[in-house]
């Protein structure tokens, strides 16, 4: 089958080819739920479905690898491993048959965050299941982001709740760990959990930012702002493009240098 | 490999210089409930010239050590824990709570002893290296043995002045025999430590009864009224405090005094605190140290009045 290779497909000049050319000609083998596709190597997994013909409508979001919606798992030919990425994150390989995940039914706890009273139970009071952990470090191998996640996770056993939050800073929420762990814990779940208590109830507070709060309040900046108001959108687009980034200038004058 | 730190022939030296250091591993209690243990022992041994590192990367050992022939994943926790001190460059590893003591020694030497499950323990553990035992789980009373009773007594600094302590060792670190710190039902360990630090050492038949362990969450009465028997005979043969190295004999003896206060109005209480307090107290270190303030037997009173602390 070659769903989709004609819309692909490019006519090559008779000279000699380019690399470019050369690495569009390469094709690898992928089974996209059983089914084999021919599709060029070097695309993402997300751009190959793509290519062999589907059509995202869930299970694909900001394709730059920070919004965890394209939880994808895949298995290679003559490897018993799962093996599990993010789509729009990992290039296909010849031999993947794979599937993506739109959604994962994970436990997740209600709470009222302004309600919530912050103890070294505070986790394991929402997430009971918590305890069910017997540190087989599937949710570590299965996490795209590389995180430490059955370390985070030991540490919510113990109500290290700074640790849990700090451990699990880049989570995206793919919802992979959850899908994988044996004892059917919702990491990301607990994680965020966790960051919510410590954002609200135990990092310290920074001064400066109660200081901007104050100005902002007394009015340091409305006549700023009502003068950005009245301005032409060409005249914001070029103070835009003008502005200058805290240290983009210097570090722009140095990458020309060099 | 990190120091120096753990071969044998560095271990001299290491002594020598005033300053062994060895893989630490603190186990979940010792982190929450039983902080002032941790306090105290680091304390107490920095004095001894040991030096407690701890591990970066640790996982709860499991608890207890699963007897089910065909349990094998509760022992993962304890394998991967013992593979991350070899991976942190030692060779010995010490663990203060019996518990984890207990769990960890008991999952070192199945590996030790059955091929069969060290290779079905290795090959689902398949990103780490694969590990046959060769890492040494020691108690902080192995360490005592290892720099001799002089060493001791020459730490300290405040003896005792003949202070009557119950030594209890509770289950986990006499049994089984392959977990367990001697030859025989006593070993000798703590008896030895309070004669060096000037106390004097008490018997009772319930030296090494079990405190009703775990039993506490779902029958605590159960656990109450073993640990009058155990207070009450501690009384009676004249102790004025108990030592343990195992948080949750601890936290039974301790706490279940309370209820068993309230239930008997005339039991008579006794302060149960860490076999390392024992040690802070007469290396006269610091409060913070000896760390006395988290008990619900308050012993504070009783050293006070000695004047040790």
């Amino acid at each position: 089958m070659k769903d989709g290779v004609g819309a692909k497909g490019k006519k090559v000049a008779n000279t000699a080819m380019n690399d470019e050319a050369e690495e569009e000609k390469k094709k690898v083998t992928i089974y996209i739920m059983g089914k084999a596709y021919e599709v060029p190597a070097g695309l993402t997994i997300m751009k190959a479905v793509e290519y062999a013909g589907f059509q995202y409508i869930r299970g694909a979001g900001c394709r730059a690898g920070f919004c965890g919606a394209c939880a994808t798992v895949y298995r290679k030919k003559g490897d018993y491993k799962l093996y599990t990425a993010l789509a729009c994150q990992t290039a296909v390989e010849d031999g993947m048959y794979l599937t993506q995940l739109p959604f994962v039914p994970a436990n997740k706890a209600k709470y009222d965050i302004e309600k919530i009273e912050v103890s070294p139970n505070t986790l394991i009071k929402f997430y009971p299941e918590l305890v069910r952990c017997v540190s087989c470090n599937t949710c570590t191998k299965s996490c795209p982001q590389d995180l430490e996640v059955m370390y985070y996770i030991q540490a919510a056993i113990r109500g290290d709740i700074e640790k849990v939050a700090k451990l699990s800073f880049d989570c995206i929420q793919c919802g992979l760990c959850a899908i994988r762990c044996p004892a059917e814990i919702a990491h990301y779940h607990v994680a965020q959990l966790a960051r919510r208590l410590y954002g609200k109830y135990m990092s310290p507070t920074p001064k400066h930012l109660l200081e901007r709060i104050k100005e902002i309040e007394s009015g340091k900046f409305d006549r700023e702002m009502e003068e950005i108001m009245k301005m032409s959108i060409e005249k914001i687009k070029k103070m835009y493009a003008e502005r200058d980034i805290e240290g983009a200038t210097e570090a722009r004058a140095k990458a020309e240098k060099d | 490999m990190v120091g120096g730190v753990g071969r044998k022939e560095d271990r001299k030296t290491a002594y020598d210089a005033g300053m062994m250091k060895i893989a630490y591993y603190p186990g979940c209690t010792l982190k929450t409930t039983a902080r002032s243990f941790e306090k105290s022992v680091i304390a107490s041994y920095r004095v001894l010239g040991i030096e407690y590192i701890e591990l970066e990367k640790w996982t709860c050992c499991g608890t207890y050590f699963s007897l089910a022939k065909d349990d094998l994943v509760h022992h993962i926790a304890s394998i991967r824990n013992l593979i991350r001190v070899k991976e942190a460059g030692y060779d010995r590893v010490v663990a203060p709570c019996s518990m984890c003591y207990n769990t960890l020694k008991m999952a070192n030497e199945e590996v030790r002893n059955d091929e069969e499950k060290a290779y079905r323990i290795n090959s689902f553990m398949d990103e780490e290296e694969d590990y046959r035992g060769d890492v040494e789980v020691l108690h902080p009373f192995d360490l005592l043995r290892e720099v001799g009773m002089d060493r001791v007594r020459g730490a300290v600094k405040k003896p005792l002045e003949g202070l009557k302590v119950m030594p209890y060792y509770g289950c986990m670190l006499v049994r089984p025999e392959i977990a367990a710190l001697g030859k025989g039902e006593l070993p000798g360990i703590m008896e030895d430590l309070i004669k060096a630090l000037g106390g004097v050492p008490v018997y009772t038949p319930y030296n090494i009864e079990c405190c009703g362990s775990y039993h506490v969450v779902s029958n605590p009465d159960f656990v109450m009224a073993r640990a009058r028997d155990i207070a009450k005979k501690a009384v009676m043969e004249g102790a004025e405090v108990i030592i343990t190295s195992c948080p949750l004999c601890h936290y039974n003896l301790d706490r279940m005094q309370l209820e068993a206060k309230r239930k008997w109005k005339d039991f008579k209480e006794i302060p149960a605190i860490y076999f390392s307090q024992l040690m802070a107290i007469a290396f006269g270190l610091g409060k913070k140290d000896i760390a006395l303030d988290g008990n619900y037997v308050d012993p504070r009173p009783l050293f006070e009045a000695k004047g040790l602390v």
